[in-house]
């Protein structure tokens, strides 16, 4: 057995996200939250107008945020769903677990 | 086909390692009432569904729930960061350590590990609906059980963010249980 297995987290060089990139981040969830919780409601009510109307009010602003997230952060998405610049930044990026 | 979102649903802070409480939120990764159950559950009961309403809120609340499993994994994951195994042992996580080291393992605070039974697909849509009900408020108690717990408000933030999110599931499933019926009962009159 490996005996440095047994402080293995300890040493471990967490990169942690800048706060510009945590409030960045933070504006994505809360629209990114409300377009889950109106999904959710729009899948059984699909003839609510006005809830419709805000789901639909959300996209652009979410793609808009998003875009400068990924400007200044990288990627958010994979699988061809966001360019990367330059390098191959989709692995470089702190992972959700480390912000 | 599922895409990645390098984020979580929810932002997860805790305010130190609390390996004591991380042994019991372990429950909402692979325990009975957990988030894989659930996300697993739903996602496997949408082929067996007759209306579109119930198979894309099958789908939706399914990927949440799989959006959930990575919360609950992020709290164990900051909860036992830098712990020793003597710490591990002392909070009850001896077992864990012995066979998963630090990493992540679907069981329950007691060890017990996940398995499949924990779900059930019927093929019934209205069978299986009411059971997704259940599943919601067993899940919500299981959270309140673990907000009592809790000593780090941080933590029992997000567990506050998670409760709430099956109570709102539970209210989805019932509106589609009530359209899946009468979908059900108009298709037995010729």
């Amino acid at each position: 057995m490996d005996n440095s297995q047994e402080k293995p987290q300890a040493q471990k060089v967490i990169i942690t996200a800048n706060n510009n990139q945590q409030a960045m981040l933070l504006e994505i969830q809360r629209l990114q939250f409300a377009a889950i919780e109106l999904n959710l409601y729009l899948d059984t009510h699909p003839d609510d107008q006005q809830a419709l109307m805000s789901y639909n009010s959300i996209v652009p602003q979410l793609k808009q945020r998003i875009a400068s997230y990924e400007q200044l952060c990288g990627p958010l998405f994979h699988f061809g769903m966001s360019a990367s610049q330059q390098s191959w930044q989709w692995i470089n990026s702190p992972w959700p677990w480390d912000m | 086909m599922w895409v990645y979102q390098k984020s979580l649903e929810y932002p997860v802070k805790v305010s130190g390692p609390n390996p004591k409480l991380a042994k019991v939120i372990i429950t909402q990764y692979g325990g009975p009432d957990g988030e894989l159950s659930a996300s697993l559950r739903y996602l496997n009961q949408r082929y067996s569904m007759p209306t579109d309403k119930a198979r894309g809120l099958l789908t939706d609340i399914g990927t949440e729930e799989m959006g959930h499993m990575e919360i609950v994994a992020t709290i164990f994951y900051k909860l036992t960061r830098g712990v020793s195994p003597q710490q591990m042992e002392a909070a009850g996580l001896g077992g864990h350590y012995a066979q998963h080291n630090h990493a992540l393992f679907w069981s329950d605070p007691n060890g017990v590990p996940w398995i499949a039974s924990y779900v059930q697909a019927t093929g019934d849509p209205i069978t299986d609906l009411t059971e997704d009900m259940d599943a919601e408020q067993k899940a919500r108690s299981t959270y309140e059980h673990l907000i009592h717990l809790s000593d780090d408000p941080l933590v029992t933030d997000v567990l506050k963010f998670l409760r709430e999110r099956e109570i709102v599931h539970f209210q989805r499933f019932g509106e589609t249980l009530n359209d899946v019926q009468g979908f059900m009962n108009s298709k037995k009159f010729f």
